[in-house]
């Protein structure tokens, strides 16, 4: 209730209203908690930067929203998140996690062919009804991916030929063949040389004219070339958020200013 | 959320449908082991039960003088003869079932109890005498002895099912026994004669022609020589070669040789190596047949493969920080490996040891094929004596024709699961030792 | 011998070990070398190493030698006795002449490290040398058997009743080693106790490592060990005792001709024998699965079964392959529960309620009892065992070949 009302009220200020609402979530591995009532808000169709030192818990939120936590043993998560102004925990989790694509830290293509990857998602969903509007989903997504020129002649190689950087490429193309709104990275480039570093970074911009991306980066600067908004995170909590120009800039809390300037983390 | 999505949600109970169906079949797989496994002991178990327990009739016996010669009060004779013993029997038979003479009838009568009943009265007579030698009393010509003996095997199953149908469970079992005998057991049951005894003999007496009297003794202690020497060899050799793989070995050829033979040993069936053990123990080294040396030696070979893995694997976990830290101190690579290494290594070692053992206990057809399926009537002394082996005598028995043998059979595999469960639950304590310690 | 050699034996044994101890007293109290102060130790292990080395040769020199050679001391030594005494004093004797002629500067420690490596060695080269005689037993034997029977006849030979080829001169135009009834005997029941084992075991596997808690694990997999340490005599027992005389019945009442000792009964009872092998290879192969293939899947909103059966299990396909490739040589190989469960007589039968005999039931049969060695019955029982071995050979390698060749297939 409280919610639609939060929503119909930013709709009136002539914003529009967060993709996803968090408000007092703590997450707790066993007996450790690992996030002290988090709250944020992630707004429509753009790029939302998590930044923090490492182990302070960014990941761990990112999982919350397509509740991949929920899988781990012994993992515990209470609060309040919604997506779209519903609860994520009043859903389906397989149905939430059809609608949010993710991408990981290490590509993690399946030990399949190109192709199959790709289509591995819309084959779970029946998606596609014929072979050939299967197809045209997977060269839509590779081309999305701007992967398409690249493997166009070798669709049915298998994955772990390509290159790191072809293989995150790859993965997004996974995530987006399932035509989710929400895209969720975690540190997608960490694994990966400048080039393709360059590349995927691109790819983020374009992509956020039609997705909305929540993305989790170890560094300051890619969170300064890509996010629109920057959240810092520290030890488990949310220190400060806003616009990436106001936090890199004139941040307003001093740990976050110590961070940036780099004097932790 | 995007609602076009809404052919997802269609799928969606059909998919969590499937899911939940896939569990149960996980779950049908486990049950099913599970429910094979408790079948499994129960019918073992209640086949051996009949085993444990035996038939015995007290019978009254008189030492007449008539029988064994000399005059009332006198002792003992020395010397006392099957048939006379046989006599004493027929006596105290017909003191229950009335007099006869006819040789049919007593024929029939000593039936009812086991073959030997004549053999072992005999021996407990001239046991009796020989103690009673050093005291002055003693049993003397003339004494009535109420002494229990033995029933047949067929008079046991007889009385067995007797019981049965007193309880009024099961009917009874199509006996074997012929209808004269039938109504003697039931008379001596009705005059409250036939008792119930635990069967020690079982543990202590080796195999026999007749069921009654048939142990695992001898099969026992032909085991124990067999594993004896197998340990004997397999463990030295084992682990000798672990060492020499896993510390001392350069990264060459003929390293990938022995590495290979290893792998290879641990995969050839067991009946391969019993040819093996024909071919080469026996006809080219002419030792003896159904020795337990030889069927040492070949289990020997049977658990080098297993000996030397888990070896390894015991000196791999030994951190290297110790082999460092001795080098360090001047030692020789030899003297880190067997003053430091080895030690902590010994637990993971002595496991796998076991383990071999364990398995090594079961194993029989190599023994099979070596001969080690002689008729044995007494345990052997040496290892070089004709034996057999637990598992072998469990397969005997387990052909035989007489229920009375194949419930010998379960009793023998009982015991032999036993010493299984305590050989195995050492090596998992010793493991869980070794792995707190690190 | 008797027992008492064998306690002569173990008494000069504790002799010695006495004579060796009180040695090495001796050694190290005569300050062995100056310059190599750290080979005290070894130098008295060494001590103790030449009297035991010398003194077991000596006892051991009758057996390696051919009788004709033995010198007439040791063979006039009527008792067994005397004769160990002499090999126990010639032994301290030749430690004794180590302890008091040998330079100072010996090197004790560098002679019985090395020693010591080359002994490690040569244990080694026990199980070669095991291989090696296992294959050359088998292929002697077997190349005199194929002096009877021709090799064609015997592979393919559609007949096979050794029994009755002693009664006819001609053994080889008789057709009685013609392998293939009993090679298919094997692979029936193979086939059913692999058809019983895979299913169980993958999917308890899947079960047990994919969804199930941890505690049922712990749980679980322990019972389920049981099942592999139990001997397959008593597996035999059970199927030849319990089961087969429950399937003959049912077949029975249901109106079947089912033969007294069923392939079925045997290939279930090897079936579920093999379930703990297949269960913990395929559980290795799962684990072996990186988990960030199960989280690509999970991410794109696949349920569990879905990402085992779409994600995980192709991945670890080649070492479940594996799995049931060994699970299937060990069937091949199995002897006792289907010498105690199948049966004597070889037809060429797929008929699961048959009772057809298998490899290992006809080598059993051919061997146990009295035998002339010569006669090809017992050399056919060796052919079989070549062949046996042979199989396994292959299915095994093909088994280490599947994971070489498809195994990297995520690194």
């Amino acid at each position: 209730m409280e919610n639609n009302l939060q929503q119909s009220l930013q709709k009136k200020n002539g914003k529009e209203p967060s993709k996803i609402v968090a408000r007092g979530v703590n997450v707790y591995y066993g007996d450790k908690q690992a996030l002290f009532n988090v709250g944020l808000e992630v707004p429509h169709r753009r790029v939302t930067a998590l930044i923090g030192p490492s182990g302070c818990g960014k990941s761990t939120f990112l999982r919350c929203i397509n509740r991949m936590n929920d899988v781990i043993d012994g993992c515990r998560v209470e609060g309040f998140i919604t997506i779209d102004g519903m609860d994520i925990f009043s859903l389906d989790a397989v149905g939430l996690r059809a609608r949010i694509g993710m991408v990981f830290q290490k590509p993690n293509p399946f030990p399949k062919s190109i192709y199959e990857n790709v289509a591995y998602g819309v084959r779970i969903h029946s998606l596609a009804r014929t072979k050939s509007e299967l197809n045209a989903i997977v060269n839509n997504s590779l081309k999305r991916a701007g992967l398409a020129r690249e493997v166009a002649d070798r669709l049915h190689d298998p994955a772990y030929s390509l290159s790191g950087g072809q293989q995150q490429r790859l993965c997004i193309a996974r995530a987006i063949a399932l035509q989710p709104e929400l895209i969720l990275m975690d540190e997608p480039c960490s694994a990966l040389d400048p080039i393709a570093t360059a590349r995927i970074e691109n790819l983020i911009a374009e992509l956020s004219l039609n997705y909305t991306i929540l993305i989790v980066t170890h560094s300051m600067q890619q969170a300064a070339r890509v996010s629109h908004r920057t959240v810092f995170f520290h030890l488990g909590r949310v220190i400060e958020s806003g616009d990436t120009n106001k936090i890199f800039t004139k941040p307003r809390r001093k740990q976050t200013e110590r961070y940036i300037t780099g004097r932790i983390g | 959320m995007n609602k076009t999505l809404d052919s997802i949600d269609k799928h969606l109970k059909r998919r969590h449908r499937a899911d939940r169906r896939y569990r149960l079949y996980g779950q049908l797989a486990i049950v099913f082991a599970l429910l094979f496994l408790l079948m499994f002991f129960f019918s073992i178990i209640t086949r051996a039960l009949p085993a444990f327990w035996y038939q015995t009739a007290s019978l009254s016996l008189e030492l007449s003088a008539r029988v064994l010669g000399g005059e009332a009060g006198d002792p003992l004779p020395r010397e006392i003869s099957e048939r006379q013993a046989r006599k004493l029997l027929d006596a105290a038979l017909a003191l229950e079932l009335g007099p006869s003479s006819e040789r049919a009838i007593l024929r029939a009568r000593r039936a009812l109890l086991t073959p030997l009943a004549a053999l072992e009265l005999k021996k407990l007579l001239l046991e009796k005498r020989y103690k009673d030698q050093e005291r002055e009393q003693g049993v003397r010509i003339g004494d009535k002895l109420l002494l229990p003996f033995a029933l047949s095997s067929e008079s046991g199953n007889y009385i067995s099912s007797l019981r049965y149908s007193q309880l009024g469970s099961k009917e009874e079992e199509a006996s074997s026994l012929p209808e004269p005998q039938r109504r003697s057991l039931s008379i001596l049951q009705q005059r409250g004669l036939i008792e119930k005894r635990f069967n020690f003999a079982f543990f202590v007496r080796s195999d026999s022609r007749t069921a009654t009297s048939a142990g695992i003794w001898g099969a026992l202690v032909g085991s124990f020589w067999a594993l004896l020497i197998a340990f004997i060899l397999a463990f030295p050799l084992g682990l000798f070669t672990a060492l020499h793989l896993q510390e001392f070995a350069p990264r060459n050829r003929l390293t990938y040789v022995i590495e290979v033979a290893i792998y290879n040993l641990a995969a050839v069936p067991s009946i391969v190596f019993g040819l093996l053990g024909l071919s080469i123990f026996l006809n080219w080294w002419h030792l003896p047949r159904s020795a337990s040396l030889v069927g040492g030696l070949v289990l020997a070979l049977m658990t080098l493969p297993t000996i030397v893995v888990a070896s390894r694997n015991a000196l791999a976990s030994v951190s290297e920080g110790i082999r460092s830290a001795g080098l360090a101190l001047g030692a020789s690579r030899e003297q880190v490996v067997f003053h430091h290494v080895l030690p902590r290594a010994m637990p993971g070692i002595l496991t796998g040891t076991i383990i071999g053992m364990a398995q090594a206990l079961g194993e029989t057809a190599p023994l099979l094929m070596i001969g080690m399926v002689a008729f044995v009537a007494q345990a052997p002394m040496t290892p070089l004596e004709p034996a057999t082996a637990l598992p072998v005598q469990i397969f005997l028995w387990a052909d035989h024709p007489d229920p009375a043998f194949s419930s010998r059979s379960a009793a023998a595999i009982l015991v032999m699961l036993v010493f299984l469960v305590v050989m195995n639950a050492a090596a998992v304590i010793l493991r869980r030792s070794f792995e707190r310690r690190g | 011998m008797g027992m008492l050699t064998f306690a002569a034996s173990v008494f000069a044994l504790f002799a010695l070990v006495g004579f060796v101890l009180f040695l090495r007293t001796v050694a190290r109290s005569r300050a062995f070398t100056h310059r190599d102060a750290y080979s005290f130790p070894s130098a008295s292990l060494l001590v103790g190493f030449i009297a035991t080395i010398s003194t077991a040769f000596l006892l051991l020199l009758p057996f390696l030698l051919p009788r004709a050679s033995i010198p007439t001391i040791l063979l006039g030594a009527h008792s067994p006795l005397v004769l160990i005494g002499v090999c126990a004093l010639l032994g301290a004797c030749a430690s004794l002449g180590f302890v008091f002629y040998a330079p100072r500067s010996f090197p004790s420690r560098r002679f019985v490290g090395a020693s010591v490596r080359v002994m490690l060695f040569l244990s080694s080269t026990l199980a070669v040398a095991t291989t090696v005689a296992i294959v050359a037993s088998l292929l002697f034997e077997t190349l005199r058997f194929l002096e009877e029977v021709p090799l064609g006849d015997f592979l393919f030979g559609l007949h096979w009743s050794p029994q009755t080829a002693l009664f006819s001169d001609d053994i080889g135009s008789s057709g009685a080693f013609g392998a293939i009834p009993v090679v298919l005997g094997t692979f029936l029941i193979t086939l059913i106790a692999i058809s019983v084992a895979v299913p169980i075991g993958l999917f308890a596997a899947v079960y047990l490592s994919e969804f199930a808690h941890k505690r049922t694990r712990s749980i679980v997999k322990p019972i389920l060990e049981i099942l592999s340490g139990i001997p397959t005599v008593v597996y035999g027992f059970f199927a030849a005792l319990v089961l087969a005389p429950l399937i003959s019945k049912l077949g029975d009442l249901i109106g079947l001709q089912v033969a007294s000792e069923s392939a079925l009964a045997a290939g279930m009872v090897m079936g579920v024998m093999l379930i703990p092998f297949v269960s913990s290879l395929s559980d290795d192969a799962l684990a072996a699965v990186p988990r960030d293939i199960r989280d690509a899947s999970l991410a794109l909103g696949a349920t569990q079964s879905e990402t085992v059966a779409r994600a995980v299990l192709p991945a670890a396909f080649p070492g479940v392959l594996a799995g049931v490739l060994l699970a299937f040589s060990r069937a091949v190989g199995e002897t006792m529960i289907v010498v105690m469960a199948a049966g004597l007589a070889a037809k060429m039968t797929f008929n699961p309620l048959a009772a057809p005999t298998t490899i290992t039931v006809q080598i059993v049969t051919l061997l146990v009892g009295d035998q002339e060695f010569d006669s090809s019955k017992t050399l056919s029982a060796f052919a079989l065992g070549m062949l046996l071995f042979c199989l396994t050979l292959v299915i095994n390698a093909s088994a280490l070949f599947a994971t070489r060749r498809y195994g990297s297939r995520y690194e």
